[in-house]
């Protein structure tokens, strides 16, 4: 039950994008279509719940004994952005055509900041490693969630009679913003607080 | 302790800068260096007309499937020579094409049958009740061919009927896929005499429905001493192989349906 909690709290209640505000970047660029918004949540998924593990294991095993918590920023963003070099290696290699569907898009993700945050969060909440990876399952399913929705709302967006000033992202956050406050009703939900 | 992170942090970058690099090694892909260079001679703009989703992939068609190297329409005459040097192999000559369209009915010449306020799509108004034009065969004058144009060589009218401007257009072909009244057709640029009309309507219904449509009185036909054009289905069409440019026919056309290109915009 604790791992359902946890599971839902970071997927919908806490939703990354639309509630905490983080990772922002794809969020808006990539969402102008729904297909490439799937693959780009794919892709997330991917690398955040990997980021995590590893970010969590070098964090208990080399920062914690060693005394050097200060230094967790940079090691993360060192595992991350290395992580990130290293599924594209492996992925050019194995499967061209993913390479081709989800590639552009990991160099994107080293530098999204969501990934840092989930990482830091995992180790601010105390999570042990299991519920460390079903946090990161979590956080990006939400952003899966978030992204295609949006997209989906883009979409539509196109066909609708925008005043000249408004066409592009300023429409577009607007909607974030509403979207937002949508998502906020999942608040209280099983007695999970914002 | 600032030791410490100093030598934590090296020690961990180097660690993780040999992982890299070994798997760099074992993950190698083989890049044909040529894909490089042909990637560059392309245009870049991933207009789709060589029949591959972008440049990237006509680039690895070309070195992996030996592709034609004449398929890019954009590119041109230039592009090919470009892509045979890299190569090393002759490229064939590619004649000048453009896109023009079939319709000259525009709103003064074919009424609107009813007010339409919907989506200003041309694809939209065509499936509502079979367009809004009295003429069901013509040109609908929303613009769909204008937004689907990469190169922004199509304008439209004041009559509501499209523009093409025949130095900005590369014949890529999006005009034709997002017209869904099929009016735009690609011909070699040098055939500047068309028949602008796709009506398959019977004289009388053409009559009816627009002053310059093609009722197939065939006058056009008797006219052409290259016989270039017939009449089937109710409309003339001028064959742009056989076409000598003699323009006997533009003058016998009783409704000027048949015109000559470079039009002005009016």
């Amino acid at each position: 039950m604790e791992l359902f909690l946890i599971f839902f709290a970071a997927m919908l209640v806490n939703n990354i994008i639309l509630i905490r505000f983080l990772g922002l970047c794809p969020f808006f660029g990539v969402s102008n279509k729904i297909e490439t918004s799937i693959s780009m949540g794919l892709a997330v998924i991917f690398v955040m719940t990997l980021a995590v593990s590893v970010s969590w294991t070098i964090y208990h095993l080399i920062l914690v004994p060693l005394d050097l918590i200060f230094l967790r920023t940079a090691f993360f963003i060192l595992i991350i952005a290395s992580l990130v070099q290293l599924v594209e290696m492996f992925l050019k290699k194995t499967s061209p055509t993913l390479y081709r569907a989800l590639g552009i898009y990991l160099p994107l993700i080293t530098t999204n900041c969501g990934i840092l945050a989930v990482a830091f969060l995992n180790i601010d909440f105390e999570y042990s490693f299991l519920e460390g990876v079903i946090f990161a399952l979590g956080a990006s399913s939400g952003f899966v969630i978030a992204i295609v929705v949006f997209a989906s709302l883009r979409e539509r967006l196109e066909r609708a009679p925008i005043p000249e000033s408004f066409k592009g992202y300023p429409i577009s956050f607007i909607l974030a913003s509403l979207l937002s406050l949508a998502f906020m009703g999942f608040a209280g939900m099983f007695g999970l607080q914002i | 302790m600032i030791i410490t992170a100093v030598v934590c942090f090296s020690i961990t970058g180097l660690i993780l800068g040999i992982i890299l690099s070994i798997a760099g090694r074992y993950f190698n892909v083989k890049v044909d260096l040529r894909e490089e260079k042909i990637l560059d001679s392309l245009p870049g703009i991933n207009c789709g007309a060589c029949g591959y989703p972008g440049c990237g992939a006509y680039a690895a068609a070309i070195i992996e499937k030996k592709e034609e190297l004449t398929k890019c329409i954009p590119g041109g005459n230039e592009t090919a020579e470009k892509l045979g040097l890299i190569m090393g192999i002759q490229a064939g000559r590619m004649e000048k094409r453009v896109a023009r369209v079939f319709c000259n009915g525009g709103r003064d010449k074919s009424p609107e049958r009813f007010i339409y306020s919907g989506i200003s799509s041309c694809t939209a108004v065509n499936i509502t009740g079979g367009g809004n034009k009295a003429c069901v065969y013509g040109c609908l004058g929303l613009g769909d061919c204008m937004r689907s144009c990469p190169f922004d060589a199509i304008v439209m009218r004041d009559d509501a009927i499209p523009h093409i401007d025949e130095e900005k257009c590369t014949s890529c072909g999006k005009c034709v896929i997002a017209c869904p009244r099929q009016l735009i057709d690609i011909i070699p640029k040098d055939k500047k005499v068309i028949v602008a009309c796709k009506s398959r309507d019977t004289g009388a219904e053409v009559r009816k429905n627009c002053t310059v449509g093609c009722t197939a009185c065939k006058l056009c036909v008797k006219a052409c001493s290259s016989q270039a054009i017939t009449v089937e289905d109710n409309l003339a069409c001028i064959h742009p192989s056989t076409c000598t440019l003699q323009k006997a026919c533009i003058p016998t056309c009783p409704r000027h349906t048949i015109i000559e290109y470079p039009k002005t915009i009016s």
